[in-house]
Formats: structure tokens, sequence, C-alpha cells
């Protein structure tokens, strides 16, 4: 009896003491998975490995900084490169989990598979706290991304025409090799020259690797670059197409799509075409 | 007798409120003309030949808007608001319309109010991707096919935003996302005017993209007109 007495205040007080943990859920913490990030932890993780180039407040004004080409990520301003939703709002955890697992391709971003799931969890809990905008707004929502449908040539042919129609080929040339007409005047949002992804040359790409990747990355846009989202003017079936032709500009990497492509005349013709000869220098040349 | 008087005073007094009260548009006006001294830079023609589709649009071709000058010395494309003195107001929900046409932005400067809707339209034949470079507001990136929709968006803050096409670099324009409905873009002669400003004293600030901000404070007691008159320094680059 006596403690059917007490419960009332155990359950009292207990509601009391998780009411902060409630408040704080939107801000401050993490959740990717089964993880759960928390600030603190992330803290120190932050000021031991991110602080050099992302800066002591986080606007990426590190002090390598001034000695890279592709400037770091201003969280402050909380515009990011790689998500899941669309342009303009914020990435869900999962990107931002994402984007520390694979680091950013062909920038000084390097991978951090060396810390554990945890510790990235709880960076990412800690790197939202820079921005305000997490206190006031929601990510974004994630941009519906439908099952892969079948490989086939219609499939490719029609992504070829949308290459054109999107004119992609502005930026990325004809061949996807980044040498496109208005490619030479691209400059980035901190008005740094920036090259357009070459296909050809068959690297991973800035957000990822798989065709899923390739799907989220035209259509969220890949924010403070040039690269605008093409959400608004792409159909979610015909953005499986374009993933599909894309992958055959990807000259030098294997894919089933590229050996589909390759085995019509057209497709063969112009993969010979795309392989480079020689080299951009002229370094490689025998005399 | 003196309380009959002070009564038909009184109802005068009250009568003369109602006469004030009903007259005409009310507040007063706050009107000039933007002008430059000096020299300005000459401004550049724009090689289009990239984009043969727009540079057949244009007989001669166009130059760089960066300072764009009328007659009398007037300067253009000069937003002139109440930067301070005026409350903020809800935004109307009339949309405004930013157009790409003939691979140029026209306005080349499009003020609206915070949370105002915009509507952003490709007029041409070449795709555009419509790309604002705010440091306050969110920054989005959107590729707009010939042909496609109009993009409606807004901004929740207050910002002079420099708006960009990646595709076409050299296409510049401007937002101006303001607090309150007293704002003026000079064009042409460059005057202006803002009306409908009740008693008050107010900061009236003139903002050009190449030639900075000056502001002047000015009282309004009734529904008079002040004339306030900004000159800016033209650079030679």
């Amino acid at each position: 009896m006596r403690k059917m007495k007490h419960a009332p205040w155990v359950a009292g007080i207990a509601i009391l003491l998780a009411a902060p943990l409630v408040v704080s859920a939107q801000q401050g913490e993490a959740h990717i998975g089964k993880y759960s990030g928390s600030v603190g932890p992330g803290r120190q993780l932050y000021y031991r490995y991110c602080w050099g180039c992302h800066g002591f407040r986080g606007d990426g004004n590190g002090e390598n900084a001034p000695y890279l080409n592709i400037l770091p990520r201003n969280f402050v301003a909380a515009t990011f490169k790689c998500r899941s939703t669309p342009t303009g709002t914020l990435p869900t955890d999962q990107d931002l989990f994402n984007s520390l697992e694979r680091g950013l391709v062909n920038s000084n971003m390097p991978s951090w598979i060396a810390l554990t799931d945890q510790n990235r969890a709880d960076l990412v809990a800690f790197i939202k706290t820079f921005s305000p905008r997490w206190k006031t707004e929601k990510a974004g929502d994630p941009i519906p991304v439908p099952p892969e449908p079948k490989l086939t040539l219609e499939s490719i042919k029609h992504g070829q025409q949308l290459f054109q129609k999107l004119e992609c080929w502005k930026c990325h040339g004809q061949e996807g090799r980044g040498d496109g007409p208005s490619a030479s005047t691209l400059t980035d949002s901190n008005d740094q020259p920036i090259r357009p992804y070459n296909f050809a040359a068959g690297s991973r790409f800035k957000c990822g690797t798989t065709n899923n990747d390739i799907y989220k990355i035209f259509m969220s846009g890949v924010d403070g670059t040039p690269m605008p989202s093409f959400a608004d003017v792409v159909k979610p079936d015909e953005a499986w197409d374009l993933v599909h032709y894309l992958r055959t500009l990807q000259v030098v990497h294997k894919s089933p799509e590229l050996a589909l492509w390759e085995s019509t005349k057209e497709g063969a013709d112009q993969v010979a075409l795309s392989k480079v000869k020689g080299t951009p220098t002229g370094s490689g040349v025998n005399q | 007798m003196q309380a009959r008087v002070g009564y038909l005073v009184g109802i005068a007094a009250l009568a003369a409120c109602a006469v004030i009260v009903h007259a005409g548009p009310s507040g007063g006006t706050v009107s000039g003309k933007v002008t430059y001294e000096g020299t300005p830079a000459k401004m550049k023609p724009i090689d289009m030949s990239k984009e043969p589709s727009c540079a057949k649009q244009h007989a001669t071709p166009v130059v760089t808007e960066t300072v764009v000058t009328g007659p009398g010395n007037a300067l253009d494309n000069v937003v002139v608001y109440v930067s301070a003195g005026a409350p903020d107001e809800s935004a109307p929900s009339q949309a405004v319309k930013f157009e790409q046409k003939g691979c140029q932005y026209v306005p080349h400067l499009l003020a609206f109010q915070v949370n105002q809707p915009f509507e952003i339209l490709n007029d041409d034949q070449t795709s555009h991707n419509i790309h604002p470079l705010p440091k306050v507001n969110r920054e989005w990136n959107r590729s707009q096919p010939p042909g496609s929709a109009p993009i409606s968006e807004k901004y929740d803050k207050p910002e002079f935003i420099p708006v960009k096409c990646n595709i076409h670099p050299w296409m510049h324009g401007s937002f101006a996302v303001l607090k309150n409905s007293h704002y003026a873009v000079t064009e042409g002669e460059g005057g202006f005017s803002l009306a409908g400003l009740p008693a008050g004293k107010y900061t009236i600030t003139a903002w050009h993209e190449s030639y900075g901000d000056q502001s002047q404070d000015v009282v309004i007691s009734g529904s008079e007109t002040k004339t306030v008159n900004f000159v800016f320094k033209a650079k030679p680059y």
C-alpha cells in the first residue's frame, strides 16, 4: 500500500525529468536508422576533426579554408549540396550522415568512415546547431523515388532525348565531358569557378555512386552550385530514363546500361568516339 | 452663455476633426529624384553568340545593365524605400512577375514585399536556370525549360538578392525584398513618389546595386509633400 501511495509522485517526477528531453528533441538530436546522435559528444568530435576546415563558428572559415579549391561548407547558411530533399530545403539527418560517411568526391571533404556510426550521428546532431534554420524549419520532404524500372534500350534512348531537351549539354557537353558552351563560365555560390561533372571520366558523383543517387542529384539539385533541380520539369518515370542514359556517358565505368548501349551500333560508335585518346595536356605523348 | 459657447466650440472642433479625417488620400508624400554626378563607366555590349536564339532577338547587341541612366543625369533601377519609421506590413497576395526575355531579366530589378509571391516566367526558346543568391533567405536553384509553367516563390526575410542564370553568365538581376509597401524603383527621369505616409519621422533609403545606398530622414506632419533627392557618385568601373 505504501508503494501505491508514492506511485503518483514517482510518475510525476519522471514526467518532469523527461520533459526537457521531449522539448529538445527537435533540436540537438539526430536520428539515423537505429542511431540517436546528441550534441555533447558531437561537439567534442567537431572540435577535434572538423573545425580546421569548417571553422570555429561552423561558417566554413576554418584555418585551412583559404587554401582549399572548393570552400568548406558553411553550416550557418545551411545550404547543402547532397540532399534527398527539394532545392532550398534542409537535408534530412540521413543526408548529412551519408555525406559524412561518403565524403564529397572531387573535393577536400574526406570520407569519415574511420569514425563509428554513432560518432557520425553525434556529429550530425551538432552540425545542426550552427544554423538557426533548424529551429524554425523542418527538413524538406524527401523526394519520392519510385522503384527503378527494367533497363531497356527504349529507356536509354528516351533518356538521350531528355538530355537534349533539358539542355544538360549546355554545361555537361554533348558527350558529358563537362565541356559544354556554358561550362567555362560557371561559378559556385561562393563565386569560385566550378566545373560540371565529367561523365566520361567515370568518377563517383559528388553525392553518391548508385542509380538512386543520380536520380536524387538532378531532382533535388546540388544547392550552392550551378546544378539546378529538375523536379518541376521531369516526371518520375522519365527521370529513370535519364538515369539510364547518363550511365552510358560514363564510358570508362562498367555498368549494365553501358553494356546494353554498346550492343547497338549507334551506342558502340558513340562510346568509341567518347573514349579519350591522348591526354588533355599532351604529357603522355611519345615522341 | 459660456457653457453654450463652449458647446459650440466643442462641436466646431469635432467638425474640424471630421473634415481632416475625410480629407482626400491620407498622409503625406515624399518625392524626389535620384541622380548621379561624375561619369559612370560605359556599359559593355553583351556577346550572346553562345545562345543564337537570344542573339537574334536583339538587332543590336544589348549592353550590361549594372548602371542604367536617364535624361538629366537620372539614375535608374534605384529602389527608394522607407527603411525606418513605418510598421512592417503583411504581404499583398498579388504576385509580381519576373521575366526571362531575350536572355535578359525584365525588369532588371524587381521590388516586392516579404512573403509576397513572385512569378518567374521563361519567354525564351532556351532553358534558363533561375538561381537567386541570397545570404539571409534560403538559396534554391531551379531549371526552367521553354514552355514550362511559371515558377512561384516567395521570401520571408527582407534582403537585396542578386539573381543569375548559370547557363547564361551575362544575365544579372536583383530582387529587393522589402518590409512595407512604401517603395518605388526609379526609371526614365529618375523620379519617385512615396505617398500615403502618416505623420511621423521616416528614414528614406535609396539603394543601387553598384553605387551602394544612402539614407535621409524626413518628418511628415500632415498631408504635405516633402522633397528628398539623392545624388550618387558615379564610379568609373
